[in-house]
């Protein structure tokens, strides 16, 4: 006999007794019920836990061995490479995750963009996504320092002095974040806590919220359908399914396939060209020598585009910020009914092939050096990436659509 | 009134007291942890001036002083680059310096006490980069400084063309010359 609700006995009866374990476990996996057509872009909800698992348990060995000391982190890195037993493996399996989050996070942000998973009721799970979004350009940007390397240097240099563009407190606002009129020892002992404590910790909370919000109101689907409306005797969506064991295993066949590219990238190309770790950050931080051609890391080079395509300082760094600041709007700005792209006018196609070929164009000149036909092909994705959200607003309100289905296919 | 029914007044105040309490308590337990970020006694003290022999350096010749953490240079200017600052006028953003940061003895043409010397913090105004020094005089650029990062370009004089990212001039520190040949940065005079 069990004395709880689940009717669970032995061990586990006794567990459940004092801890809703059965009771999460069917809540959130063996009763939590995803739509039947989840397509190739579901994948990326569940790699993401995955990248995030690996930078955790990867930075937390790779801790034991760095030192976040302004004379010692270069060479600490160096010994983490040479003299640790497969500390390069630890080393690249963390930079290569940094990269493989910003892959798998842009392609499930994307995913969000044109099944319109933003859109009511999900409006929360946006933004606490969005919030994850900001954590982990956060914590990249903090991680790129730590390595000391000239590129760590310079980028956190241009980075920090973007808040000096805010009017009166700008300045002592840089002096307060360095802890110091450079960057200097000081600000690489901060980012570290803040790289290895702080921000996880933010982020894992957001991560908690943002499945949580999406258990509460249920996935979206590639047709943009509620299966909740359509329930059996039962209460059960008829076109749902449960997602342990159906979603677990079919996420299980993604995971092998990103592992296979993963590893492909960890074991062949950990560099990848530059792009993943920078040339420049080979050698060690001077203070006195810039580095001739600064680029951030490939993730954060379309919005760097936009700030250099503003020959402003306030005005660049307000884009730039604006860019982001867009997205948390999306639910808002998106004033149309119909979720799915299945079933959205052309209009919305033809806005979103914008989007994506202005944010690649972007990501492509952000890792070039400036030159005036370059900056004025910035300026024009800059203007397509904000002309998207313009143009997603003015369409929308009036939107000629296809007929929703009331079932998914 | 019985002496169990609650009153609402005073609970309404108490609460009111008890959150202004505490969001007073909580701010002033913040200031300590975020004024810990502020440069310690140890960087201030890094930030004292600095003295640089500049006797040995020849015309055109550039010197890096370190001061703060940063580069600051000093350049020996020449008749030729000297003869460039009234000729790039026109294409600067600033040329009277009115926007820029520099002690009041160096709002000038030249940005100096003494033309032929140019005092200046090497680190550009856009993003902090420190630009690279271009002394050769050419058809399209008439010499002076280039940052590599965004493409800011600048006069002999630190003075920062048009178009280009670098709100302002480069900025100009406090300093004197002690005697002929020896510069103090960091200070504007005995004091």
């Amino acid at each position: 006999m069990s004395d709880n609700n689940n009717n669970s006995s032995g061990l586990l009866g006794w567990i459940d007794a004092r801890f809703p374990l059965t009771k999460m476990f069917e809540e959130h996996l063996s009763k939590y019920y995803a739509p039947k057509n989840f397509n190739f872009w579901y994948f990326f909800g569940s790699l993401a836990l995955l990248v995030l698992v690996i930078q955790i348990v990867t930075g937390i060995f790779l801790t034991m061995h760095y030192k976040p000391d302004g004379e010692l982190a270069f060479t600490s890195v160096e010994y983490i490479m040479r003299d640790v037993d497969w500390g390069w493996l630890l080393r690249y399996l963390h930079s290569t995750g940094a990269s493989a989050f910003f892959i798998v996070v842009y392609l499930h942000m994307f995913r969000a963009l044109i099944y319109g998973s933003y859109q009511k009721p999900r409006e929360l799970i946006w933004l606490f996504g969005m919030f994850i979004f900001l954590a982990l350009m956060a914590e990249a940007f903090m991680g790129y320092l730590l390595p000391w390397g000239q590129m760590s240097y310079w980028g956190a240099q241009v980075i920090i002095s973007l808040f000096g563009a805010i009017p009166v407190v700008g300045d002592d606002l840089t002096l307060w974040i360095r802890g110091d009129f450079v960057v200097s020892d000081a600000t690489l002992n901060r980012f570290f806590a803040l790289h290895v404590v702080a921000v996880p910790i933010v982020l894992l909370m957001l991560v908690v919220m943002h499945i949580l919000a999406l258990h509460e109101v249920g996935s979206n689907n590639p047709d943009g359908v509620e299966i909740k409306k359509n329930k059996d005797a039962n209460g059960i969506p008829l076109d749902g399914i449960p997602f342990h064991p159906y979603y677990s295993v079919k996420d299980l066949v993604g995971v092998v396939v990103f592992l296979i590219l993963f590893s492909v990238v960890v074991f062949f190309m950990p560099e990848m060209g530059g792009y993943f770790l920078e040339h420049a950050n080979f050698v060690p931080a001077d203070q006195f020598k810039t580095p001739a051609h600064i680029a951030p890391v490939w993730y954060f080079t379309p919005f760097y585009a936009i700030l250099r395509a503003i020959p402003d300082k306030l005005l660049g760094v307000i884009a730039m910020f604006s860019a982001i600041i867009v997205l948390f709007l999306l639910p808002w700005i998106d004033r149309g009914k119909v979720k799915s792209v299945r079933y959205r006018s052309t209009a919305f196609k033809l806005l979103l092939v914008m989007l994506v070929v202005s944010f690649l164009g972007l990501g492509y000149l952000g890792a070039l050096a400036p030159n005036p036909t370059r900056t004025m092909f910035a300026q024009i994705f800059s203007a397509g990436y904000f002309g998207f959200f313009l143009g997603l607003w003015w369409i929308s309100k009036n939107e000629v659509t296809k007929p929703v289905p009331e079932r998914v296919r | 009134m019985s002496s169990e029914a609650a009153d609402s007044n005073r609970r309404r105040f108490l609460t009111a007291a008890t959150v202004v309490v505490g969001a007073v308590g909580t701010v002033a337990t913040a200031v300590p942890f975020l004024a810990s970020w502020e440069p310690s006694a140890r960087a201030r003290t890094a930030g004292a001036p600095v003295v640089a022999d500049i006797s040995k350096l020849e015309p055109g010749q550039l010197i890096i002083v370190k001061w703060r953490g940063k580069p600051v240079w000093v350049v020996r200017r020449d008749a030729k680059a000297l003869a460039t600052l009234s000729e790039v006028t026109d294409m600067l953003r600033d040329p009277d310096s009115n926007e820029s940061i520099q002690p009041p003895y160096a709002k000038n043409e030249y940005r100096s006490r003494e033309s032929e010397y140019l005092v200046m913090v090497g680190i550009c105004t856009h993003l902090g980069c420190s630009p690279s020094y271009r002394p050769e005089i050419t058809a399209d650029f008439k010499g002076g400084f280039f940052c590599p990062c965004h493409g800011s370009m600048f006069d002999f004089a630190g003075r920062v063309y048009k178009g280009v990212p670098a709100p302002t001039n480069l900025t100009v520190p406090d300093y004197y010359f002690v005697t002929d040949g020896v510069v103090e940065i960091g200070k504007s005079g005995e004091a």
